[in-house]
C-alpha cells in the first residue's frame, strides 16, 4: 500500500457515505422542519420554557429570539467558567479569568470554538459538559434554524412569517443532533476515545510521573464535529489520542464534521420542492472543495517548505498515525466547514497548505460551511450571482420565484461586507500595535499571517488556529471575541431580515427570459462570484502573508 | 424602539428557561448515557491503560518520554509529554528555530544510531501535534533496533521481530500511517530481557 493509493482510497472511503445518506438525511431533516407535529420531549421543553410552539414569528421576532438567546447563553456560560470551582468535578482548578471567559463565551455560543483556553489545565469537567458541550448542540442548532428560516423566505408566499425559533432550535437538537452525537460517540468510545469522569497519575516506564487525562471527550468529540463547532477538549484538539486515537476515528470524525453541511443541500432542495438546486448548490460547494484539497494535499505531501525540505517530510505538527494525506484532508474539512478542529499544527503546515486553509475560511465558510451557516452564506452569494448575471443582461435579478430588488441587495451588500470588514480591520488594528510582535510565535510574514489567520478564523466562525499567537493578552481576549459575535450576529440578523422580505413577496412565474439557476451555467457563474469576491477583498491581505511565504 | 426591548427581554427570559432545560438533558444526562453505554467498550472508555503486574504504567494511545540506550525512543515533543499541556511547536514553515532543530536533532539521532544523517527519518526530528504521540514511524524504529539490541543484550532478529510486533498497521488497511507503539514495545523489549535472565 503506498501512501498516494492509500490517500486516495480514504477520500473515497469519505465520500462514499457522505453519498450514501446526502438523500435520507437530507429528506429527513426537511421533515423534521416541516413537520407540524411535535414529540411528547419536545412539548415539556416549551412547556417548561414559556413558549407557544405553534406561535409564527415574523423576522424581528426570530432575530430577536436568536440574539436574545445569544446573549443569556453568554452570560450563563460565562458564569459556569467563572464560578467553576463551585461546581462538581472541577478537578481542582480555579474559575477561569473574566476576559478568558468571555472570550470562551463567544467563542461557544456563536459556533466558532477558538480555543484561548486550554482544555486539560483551565476547564473541570462539569464546565466542559454542561457550559461548554451544551453550546456545541445550540449554537449548531441555531445555525440550521436560520438557515431553514431563509428557505421557508423563498418558499412562503405573501406572508411575513419565518417559522418559530424555539420550535427550530428545539427541534434541530432533539431529533437531529443529539440521536447522531450519541451514536457517533460510541463509535469513538469503541475507537478508544475516553468517556471517564476522572484522571489519574500513574508513573511511565521510564519512570517519570504523568497524569492520564480523563474527562467526558467521546461525547464532547462527537458533537464537536457533528454541530462544526470544534473546540477541543484538550488543547491539541483533535491531534490529541484521546480525543483521535487512530486512523479510523479520524476518517469518522471527518465524516462527522462534513455529513450535516453536505445533507442540509439536499434539504434545501427537498424544501424548495427543487432539488436539482440542492444539487446545484452542492455542485459549487464540492468544487471548491476539490480544488482546495488537491492544493493542500499537493503541498503537504509534496514538502513544499523549507522546514519540511530539511526534515524530509512535512511532518512537523503532524501525529505519526495520520501522516500528511489525513492530515491535509482533515484540514480542508475542518476549514471549509467552519469546524476548526485540527489534527495537526496548521501553523506548521507549508505556506501554500496553511494559506489554502485561510482561503478556506475567508470564502466566508460556504465549502460547504457550517451547520446551517453553510446554506445560508451561499444562498446569500448565490443572490449575488444572480444580481450581478442580471445587471450583465439588463434584467430585474430574480431567484427562486423572488424578485431581488433594492432592499433585498441592501441585506446582502452588508452581509458580504460585515465579516471582510471585522476581519481587515481587526487584522488592521492588532498589527499596528506595538506588543502584537511579541505575541507572535513566529518572525515575518508568518507572524502576520498567524495574526490574519486569528481574525478571519474569529470572524468567520470557524476557531481553528495558527496556534503560535499568544491570544492570552486582554486585547486579543476582547477583540477577537468581539470579532466573533459580530460575525455570528450581524450575518444572522441580515439573513433573518433578508428572508423576511422575501416571505412578503409574491411568486414571479418563470419565463424564457428567468435564469435557470439549477444548471452548469449558474454554478460555473456562482463559483466565479465567490472567487472574485474573496480575491478583490483579501488578495493584498494574503499577499503580505502566505503568497509572500509561499513564493519565498 | 421600546417594544423590540420588550421584546428581547420576553424571550431573553424564554431563552434564560430552555437554556436551563436543554442543560439538563445534554450536559447531564447526555454525557452520562455515553459513559453508561461506553462501559461496553472496557478500558477503551477509560483511556486503554498498560498495566505491568496490575499496576498501569501508561496508556497504550499516549507517548511518553524515554531516555538512554536501553530504550526506543519517542518522537521530538514540543511538551515533552506533558500531558497537561498537550501542544505541537507551531513553528511555521519558514522559520529558522525549526529548521535549525531539525539540524540538531538529525545530528543528534545520527550520532546516537551510529548512522549517515540522510538516514534519519523525519519523524525523528519533527514534533507532532499533540506533543503525546504514541507512535514512531517504522523506518525510526528500524534505525533504533540495533542499539536497543545491544544495550538490551538481545539478538537483532529478537528486537525486529518486537518491532514488527508492536506495529499498528494502516487503519483498514488503507487509513492513515503505519506507525510502531513506542511504550508496548519498550514494554515487549524489557519482558523479553526479563523472560532471557
Amino acid at each position: 500500500m503506498t501512501d498516494t493509493l492509500g490517500g486516495l482510497l480514504t477520500i473515497a472511503l469519505l465520500v462514499a457515505p457522505l453519498a450514501a445518506t446526502y438523500v435520507p438525511l437530507g429528506d429527513y431533516m426537511a421533515r423534521v422542519y416541516t413537520s407540524t407535529t411535535h414529540l411528547r420531549v419536545e412539548r415539556a421543553v416549551y412547556r417548561l420554557s414559556g413558549v407557544d410552539p405553534d406561535a409564527e414569528q415574523g423576522a424581528r421576532s426570530y432575530a430577536t429570539g436568536v440574539v436574545g438567546f445569544s446573549l443569556v447563553s453568554i452570560v450563563v456560560l460565562m458564569a459556569i467558567q467563572f464560578g467553576q470551582a463551585a461546581l462538581p468535578m472541577d478537578r481542582g482548578l480555579p474559575g477561569v479569568p473574566f476576559w478568558m471567559s468571555f472570550n470562551t463565551a463567544v467563542s461557544f455560543v456563536t459556533n466558532t470554538n477558538w480555543q484561548s483556553y486550554a482544555g486539560e489545565s483551565t476547564l473541570g469537567f462539569t464546565a466542559q459538559m454542561a457550559g461548554l458541550a451544551v453550546q456545541n448542540f445550540l449554537s449548531a442548532a441555531v445555525g440550521i434554524a436560520v438557515a431553514v428560516a431563509l428557505i421557508r423566505g423563498f418558499v412562503r408566499s405573501r406572508s411575513g412569517a419565518l417559522g418559530n425559533f424555539w420550535v427550530d432550535l428545539t427541534r434541530g437538537t432533539i431529533r437531529i443532533l443529539l440521536p447522531l452525537s450519541f451514536v457517533a460517540a460510541l463509535l469513538l468510545v469503541a475507537g478508544g476515545v475516553v468517556q471517564s469522569f476522572a484522571d489519574s497519575t500513574m508513573t511511565t516506564l521510564a519512570g517519570h510521573p504523568q497524569v492520564l487525562t480523563g474527562g467526558p471527550v467521546a461525547g464532547q468529540e462527537a458533537i464537536k464535529e457533528l454541530g462544526n463547532n470544534g473546540g477541543g477538549f484538550f488543547n491539541a484538539n483533535s491531534a490529541h489520542p484521546f480525543e483521535n486515537p487512530t486512523a479510523i476515528t479520524n476518517l469518522l470524525e471527518i465524516f462527522l464534521l462534513l455529513v450535516l453541511p453536505v445533507a442540509l443541500t439536499r434539504t434545501l432542495g427537498t424544501m424548495l420542492g427543487n432539488r436539482r438546486q440542492g444539487l446545484a448548490i452542492l455542485s459549487v460547494m464540492g468544487l471548491l472543495w476539490s480544488v482546495s484539497l488537491a492544493i493542500t494535499t499537493w503541498a503537504e505531501v509534496g514538502a513544499h517548505s523549507p522546514a519540511a525540505q530539511a526534515a524530509g517530510a512535512a511532518m512537523e505538527g503532524k501525529e505519526t498515525r495520520f501522516g500528511e494525506w489525513a492530515s491535509a484532508l482533515f484540514a480542508v474539512a475542518t476549514t471549509g466547514t467552519s469546524t476548526g478542529a485540527v489534527n495537526a499544527s496548521h501553523d506548521s503546515l507549508t505556506a501554500t497548505g496553511g494559506g489554502t486553509v485561510l482561503v478556506n475560511m475567508m470564502l466566508g465558510e460556504i465549502v460547504p460551511g457550517g451547520v446551517g451557516a453553510g446554506i445560508y452564506g451561499i444562498l446569500v452569494m448565490a443572490i449575488l450571482a444572480v444580481f450581478v448575471a442580471g445587471l450583465m443582461v439588463g434584467r430585474t435579478p430574480e431567484i427562486l420565484g423572488k424578485k431581488i430588488s433594492a432592499r433585498q441587495m441592501t441585506y446582502v451588500a452588508l452581509y458580504t461586507l460585515a465579516t471582510p470588514a471585522l476581519v481587515l480591520v481587526g487584522t488592521g488594528i492588532a498589527i499596528a500595535r506595538d506588543s502584537s510582535a511579541d505575541a507572535m510565535g513566529n518572525a515575518g510574514g508568518h507572524g502576520f499571517s498567524e495574526v490574519l489567520y486569528a481574525f478571519t478564523s474569529a470572524a468567520n466562525n470557524n476557531g481553528s488556529a495558527f496556534g503560535g499567537l499568544t491570544v492570552t493578552s486582554d486585547f486579543f481576549q476582547i477583540t477577537l471575541a468581539l470579532a466573533m459575535l459580530a460575525g455570528r450576529l450581524l450575518p444572522i440578523v441580515l439573513v433573518l431580515l433578508l428572508a423576511g422580505s422575501l416571505a412578503e413577496q409574491g411568486k414571479v412565474p418563470v419565463t424564457a427570459g428567468t435564469l435557470p439557476t439549477h444548471k452548469p451555467l449558474f454554478v460555473g457563474m456562482l463559483v466565479g462570484v465567490i472567487l472574485i469576491m474573496t480575491g478583490l477583498t483579501y488578495f493584498p491581505a494574503l499577499a503580505l502573508g502566505p503568497i509572500a511565504e509561499a513564493l519565498t | 424602539m421600546i417594544t423590540v426591548f420588550t421584546d428581547l427581554f420576553r424571550q431573553s427570559v424564554a431563552g434564560l428557561r430552555l437554556l436551563l432545560v436543554m442543560t439538563v438533558l445534554l450536559g447531564v444526562g447526555y454525557p452520562t448515557a455515553v459513559w453508561a453505554a461506553g462501559q461496553a467498550f472496557g478500558d477503551r472508555a477509560d483511556g486503554s491503560p498498560v498495566r505491568v503486574d496490575g499496576q498501569v504504567v501508561g496508556s497504550r494511545l499516549i507517548g511518553q518520554q524515554f531516555e538512554g540506550d536501553e530504550w526506543f525512543l519517542s518522537r521530538p515533543s514540543a511538551n515533552d509529554y506533558d500531558t497537561l499541556a498537550s501542544a505541537p511547536s507551531n513553528l511555521g514553515p519558514l522559520s529558522t528555530d525549526l529548521i535549525a532543530s531539525i539540524g540538531e536533532r538529525r545530528a543528534e539521532v545520527a550520532a546516537r544510531e551510529g548512522v549517515d544523517g540522510s538516514a534519519v527519518p523525519p519523524d525523528a526530528v519533527t514534533a507532532s501535534g499533540s506533543g503525546l504521540d504514541p507512535h514512531i514511524s517504522p523506518a525510526y524504529a528500524a534505525l533504533q533496533a540495533p542499539r536497543v539490541a545491544a544495550a538490551n543484550g538481545l539478538s537483532l532478529d529478537e528486537v525486529e521481530r518486537l518491532v514488527e510486533e508492536h506495529t499498528d498497521g494502516r487503519g483498514l488497511g488503507f487509513l492513515g500511517e503505519p506507525g510502531v507503539n513506542v511504550l508496548e514495545l519498550n514494554l515487549a523489549v524489557r519482558r523479553s530481557v526479563e523472560g532471557g535472565d
